[in-house]
């Protein structure tokens, strides 16, 4: 008896990754599945802080589908070494401040180098790709590239448009058997969802809008400001994260606040209280605020009004505001609510 | 002799509560018990899915004062 090949799979927890893996497993190969953290991944992190979305149902896609196949999954945390992805994309981004090519090529790489490892010793990667279905990414022109450049080469089979590709090496090989392949193309999902219904598969995340938050123009803004206003393209997680979270205001360029707009994210930022400086209203119900950057003594006085225009004493003509360091020092402030015709609308980040 | 260990998750949001309960379990043996605590609840899911398909078993999953707490038992399986 031989032993079956071994390929491992990108699994992003999307429905092309799904199916990729389960035509590769029915040909008797064994897969593994592989998933990269980079800090911008959308799964589950909105729902995960806000209340208002405490009802949805909080499962990590990529762990769901692994189970579902049957498979071992593994999680790999890559937030650092994205960095130089994202800040120096040799392909340039898409719409917004997605680098979604060298992100393919980034991960593929990592799988492979992961893949290649003695420990691990896999044959083949296959990924859920499909020609034509993203405009910066998946293009004919792109496949070859991201085979190339990620120095997977002859061992990155595409399961779903196999048949639109040169033969790979494991179709070569005959590992798999390419007539089992398939030779989708384009941005219709039909035909994928038709393979979906004949496996059986009734429930998967349905694709909208991608998943990576550097493909959401609000959130890229944001990104977008956070390396302005700091004269620098340096992030940490936290940074990334807290742009996922509030209400992004920047009166002047040398702070900006993040003010929550509902319970969920209060608690949320409230785990950010010994590192930022925060203001709550006292007097009335509220928000909670962080401050980040560097504000003067007016600066703050203009912050605790935006913030008492965020809660129920918006229309007081005194409402009384607590600051906390992150020290632990609370100082208490009456001010007057800002008046909505007073909050300019640019400084909505 | 089996060990428990303890792994601070708060503030960390899904995955990398998983990631880092992978990377702890690395370092342990079958047998041995490890307790996640948790801020993020999506971790009440993934974490119980991560040791369904690594074969290691969660003993006990509590909530005290908005924090998930989660015990597991590392399985047989090699080190994942």
């Amino acid at each position: 008896m031989t032993t079956p090949r071994r390929a491992v799979s990108l699994i992003s927890g999307g429905l092309d990754s799904l199916l990729a893996t389960k035509i590769i497993l029915d040909q008797g190969i064994h897969v593994e599945g592989i998933n990269f953290y980079t800090g911008f991944c959308v799964e589950g992190h909105t729902h995960a802080i806000r209340k208002k979305d405490k009802q949805k149902e909080k499962r990590n896609n990529a762990l769901w589908v692994a189970e579902q196949l049957g498979i071992k999954l593994h999680i790999i945390d890559v937030i650092d070494e994205y960095k130089d992805v994202l800040l120096n994309p040799k392909h340039g981004y898409g719409q917004n401040l997605n680098p979604c090519l060298d992100c393919k090529i980034f991960m593929v790489n990592k799988a492979q180098a992961w893949a290649w490892m003695e420990e691990n010793q896999f044959d083949f990667i296959i990924t859920g790709e499909v020609i034509g279905q993203r405009p910066k990414s998946q293009r004919k022109e792109t496949m070859p590239i991201i085979a190339r450049e990620s120095g997977a080469d002859d061992r990155l089979l595409r399961p779903l448009c196999a048949k639109n590709l040169p033969p790979t090496k494991p179709e070569v090989e005959g590992w798999v058997d390419r007539e089992k392949l398939y030779g989708f193309h384009g941005r219709n999902r039909k035909p994928q969802m038709a393979l979906a219904a004949e496996f059986g598969f009734t429930d998967y995340a349905q694709p909208a809008g991608g998943c990576c938050f550097l493909t959401d123009k609000p959130y890229s803004d944001k990104l977008a400001d956070l390396w302005q206003s700091r004269g620098s393209r340096e992030y940490e997680l936290d940074d990334i994260m807290l742009l996922k979270v509030g209400r992004h205001i920047r009166p002047k360029s040398n702070f900006k606040l993040i003010i929550s707009r509902e319970e969920g994210e209060t608690h949320y930022l409230k785990g950010y209280k010994n590192e930022y400086l925060t203001l709550q209203t006292i007097s009335h119900n509220g928000p909670i605020a962080m401050i980040d950057g560097d504000p003067s003594e007016d600066d703050l006085l203009l912050a605790a009004r935006i913030v008492a225009r965020y809660g129920q004493g918006r229309d007081a003509t005194q409402v009384e505001v607590e600051f906390r360091s992150p020290t632990g020092e609370r100082t208490q402030h009456k001010v007057m609510p800002l008046a909505a015709a007073d909050l300019n609308p640019e400084w909505h980040v | 002799m089996s060990e428990h260990l303890e792994l601070n998750a708060r503030r960390l949001l899904c995955p990398m509560p998983v990631i880092r309960t992978q990377d702890k379990i690395k370092q342990m043996t079958h047998g041995d018990t490890l307790t996640v605590i948790c801020t993020d609840p999506g971790a009440l899911n993934d974490i119980p899915t991560w040791c369904r398909i690594n074969q290691h078993r969660v003993i006990r999953q509590e909530t005290i004062n908005d924090e998930y707490l989660i015990t597991l038992e590392v399985g047989p399986s090699a080190p994942n």
